[in-house]
Order: C-alpha cells, then sequence, then structure tokens
C-alpha cells in the first residue's frame, strides 16, 4: 500500500509555484502542540538507509532531519573533510609545451590515494615525515629504434610521449616507508595525461603533498558531487482513464508509474517513485486536472555522493559527522567558558569621544 | 607565484653547481633545426648545422619554485 507522509512533512508542487516550502515544526507556531525539540523524539523519527553502494559512489536516504542539517553535512564533506594533495612543485627542468606554472597546477590536480588519517596538517611549520610526502617525476621522450617508417601514430614512434600520472614516483623520508607500508602513496589513477612529449623534451620536477581542506582550494575536496533532493511524492487522486494510462505514464521518469497490464488500472511504483524528476509535465495536461497531487517530503533527503579520493564513499558522511561534532564541541567550549567569566556587566560600552 | 630559491631549498644537491660556466661560451638552441650551438661572445649568431641566424637561449638549471594552484 501507497506510504502516505503527513501534509505537514510535504513542500506543495503546483504548475507554477511550490508551497509550504519552511519546516514549521517548532515550538509555538501550532497552538496546544509540543514541539520543543527533544532527543527521544529525534531518535525515533531519525533513519539513514543505503540503497546502492559502489567502490566510488554511495546513495543512501537521511530521514528526520532539518534541512540545515543535511546541507551542513553536504557542505562539510565538500569543503571540510581532509585529504593529501600535491601543494610544491620544484622543477628542475620542464622542455615540454606546457609551461611550467600550468603543468604545476594540473600536478595539484591529482587524486592520491594516502589515506589522511596518516597524515598531520602542515601548520607553518618545516616539513617533516608526518606532513609532508615527497614525490619525483622524471621522464625523457626519446625516438623509438625499431619504428615502423610510415607510422604517424605517437605510440609508435615515441618513446614515453604522454606524461602520466602514474610516472609519480614516491620517495620515502623517515618512517614513511613503515607507515605507508601497505598501501604506497600514488595517485588513484595512473591514466591521467599531465602533458605529451616530443622527442627530445623532458621534464625534472619535485612534488611535495600535504593535507589540507577544500575551502582552502578545490583540489582538496574528497568528493567529486556530494549532493542530495527531496524524496519526490505522488499522489492519484482520482482513477486515471484508461485509454489515458500511457499517456499519463510518460508524464514521468520511466518506472515511476506502473499500469496493470490486464487492467490499465494507474498506480504509483512506491520504489521506484524516487526516480521521478518532478518535471510537473503531468500538470500541463488538462485531462489530468485533479487527478493527481505532486509534492516533496521536506525531511526526507536522497544523499548521493562520489568519492574521488582516498576515502572510501561510505566513509564521508561518518567523517563529516565528525567534523561537525568537533565544531560543536569548540562552540560549547567557548560558551562555557563565558559561563566561568567573573560576574557583573562585562559588555564593551561605546563612549563617545 | 614561482619564486627562485635564495634560502631554504626543499632538497640539498642539484641546483645552485656550476650553472654559469666559467668561460663566455654559452649554449643555444637553433631555432630552425633544434640543434645545440656554443657561441662566445663576439662570434656571428649564426647556426653551425644549418646556417640559421635566429637562436634560442636554454633554459635556466635553476630550480623554480611553483604552488599547484
Amino acid at each position: 500500500m501507497a506510504e502516505t507522509y503527513d501534509r505537514r512533512r510535504l513542500v506543495g508542487i503546483l504548475a507554477e509555484r511550490v508551497t509550504d516550502v519552511s519546516s514549521r515544526d517548532f515550538p509555538g507556531h501550532y497552538p496546544g502542540e509540543d514541539h520543543s525539540w527533544s532527543l527521544e523524539k529525534f531518535r525515533e523519527n531519525l533513519t539513514v538507509k543505503i540503497q546502492r553502494a559502489s567502490s566510488r559512489s554511495i546513495e543512501f536516504d537521511l530521514v528526520g532531519v532539518d534541512a540545515s542539517i543535511a546541507n551542513a553535512f553536504r557542505r562539510i564533506i565538500i569543503a571540510e573533510v581532509p585529504t593529501i594533495c600535491i601543494e610544491n612543485v620544484y622543477v628542475y627542468n620542464n622542455t615540454t609545451v606546457v609551461a611550467d606554472e600550468i603543468l604545476a597546477q594540473r600536478i595539484g590536480l591529482i587524486p592520491l590515494n594516502v589515506d589522511p588519517k596518516e597524515m598531520d596538517m602542515k601548520l607553518d611549520e618545516d616539513s617533516t615525515d608526518r606532513n609532508t610526502i615527497v614525490f619525483n617525476l622524471r621522464l625523457q621522450c626519446t625516438r623509438k629504434p625499431d619504428a615502423p617508417k610510415d607510422s604517424t601514430v605517437a605510440s609508435e614512434l615515441y618513446e614515453n610521449h604522454e606524461l602520466l600520472s602514474g610516472h609519480l614516483v614516491w620517495e620515502p623520508a623517515g618512517e614513511q616507508a613503515e607507515v605507508f607500508s601497505k598501501n604506497p602513496p600514488a595517485p588513484t589513477n595512473p591514466n591521467i595525461v599531465l602533458a605529451k612529449l616530443r622527442p627530445g623534451q623532458q621534464v625534472d620536477i619535485t612534488l611535495h603533498a600535504v593535507k589540507g581542506v577544500g575551502k582552502d582550494h578545490a583540489k582538496f575536496s574528497p568528493v567529486a558531487t556530494a549532493s542530495y533532493r527531496l524524496l519526490p511524492n505522488i499522489v492519484i487522486k482520482k482513477p486515471i482513464p484508461p485509454h489515458l494510462a500511457e499517456k499519463f505514464q510518460k508524464c514521468f521518469s520511466p518506472g515511476v508509474i506502473h499500469i496493470d497490464p490486464r487492467t490499465n488500472a494507474v498506480s504509483v511504483d512506491e520504489k521506484n517513485k524516487r526516480k521521478d524528476t518532478v518535471s510537473r509535465e503531468v500538470l500541463r495536461h488538462p485531462e489530468f486536472e485533479g487527478h493527481v497531487e505532486l509534492s516533496r517530503v521536506r525531511d526526507f533527503f536522497l544523499f548521493n555522493i562520489e568519492s574521488e579520493s582516498a576515502y572510501p564513499p561510505q566513509r564521508l558522511f561518518p567523517e563529516a559527522i565528525a567534523i561537525m561534532r568537533g565544531k560543536l564541541a569548540n562552540i560549547r567550549r567557548a560558551a562555557e567558558s563565558l559561563l566561568d567569566r567573573p560576574s557583573g556587566d562585562t559588555d564593551v560600552v561605546m563612549t563617545d569621544s | 607565484m614561482s619564486q627562485q630559491p635564495n634560502s631554504n631549498p626543499p632538497q640539498t644537491g642539484r641546483y645552485g653547481a656550476g650553472f654559469v660556466p666559467p668561460k663566455e661560451a654559452m649554449e643555444y638552441n637553433c631555432a630552425d633545426c633544434g640543434a645545440t650551438n656554443e657561441i662566445k661572445s663576439r662570434e656571428p649568431i649564426r647556426c653551425r648545422e644549418c646556417g640559421h641566424r635566429i637562436m634560442y637561449k636554454k633554459r635556466t638549471k635553476r630550480m623554480v619554485q611553483f604552488e599547484a594552484r
């Protein structure tokens, strides 16, 4: 049977506007109802359910939180979950057609497979084996002696005609050889083309990778995308006439509307209704007026996170929660230190002078 | 931005060791054929291989530092 949602949880979707966008479940809005926040109630309503997970991405439902919380986690994943990236580029030689600064910028964007847990943030102090990983990038392009005469293909004619991320060579320093013995630092993808070379051209570069966060530079962001949508809700108010069933089905994304093959009865596929893009096509047709109601569930977030870093995708959300908790602990400490202050008016008084 | 390291090199070794030759002969690349030519001061600027009269200076052997941003 179709799951019905409390009307208060729904964002109405009409032909030309959306209604009830903001949540109203705060104290004092509904007369005579207690909407004060309680952990018990929150626990009862909160659900997290993984819908699909792969080695690179994860989709899950986060139900029962306010949009501000869901959005905070999304933003933390993008901008504050740390990763390791190449930050300093020391060019000894680069005779390729790619200018030094362009090549340096490209090298910085390479995702590395280093677990950020294993490294410290580098804060203005000197480089140590705890906060810096050194790579070397050396390549020289030469002619292949046995190349076919009439060939025009670079891979047949030349040795090392492409500078790839796989050419990065890690140089262990200090205790790193031990710490990273299981998973030696390298790019997550060895096939990223950094520059194309021709015979006689060469590069000789040393690279320093450090830990950083996405708000400093987008190269440190651990995700390709981290986004959410609200669950679409489709309610059929009046039965759809059988001769219009197919037209009705085509108003929605594939799989959202189910037509009974025998009776032509139209129903919403509860499992697949999340696939709907809520295009509102159905609201354009006068013959369906009053037959269907579109909405979205305000506290039902369909998260989609694509990791593009050392983190497995399922680790990113817990990592964001840990960072959020760290921030809250900070605020708590700051607030409590206010209480410890000697009582009395400590406000700054503005004086005229 | 790039900077020439005057202090605090990331690694000791390669840079700084004899990049200015004592004699006045300098190496240049021919703009036409790409051959390396040694040309002393007041010598005619002319490629020994092909006779082309345009030369390029070689890239500095000093290390250049960049931020990957």
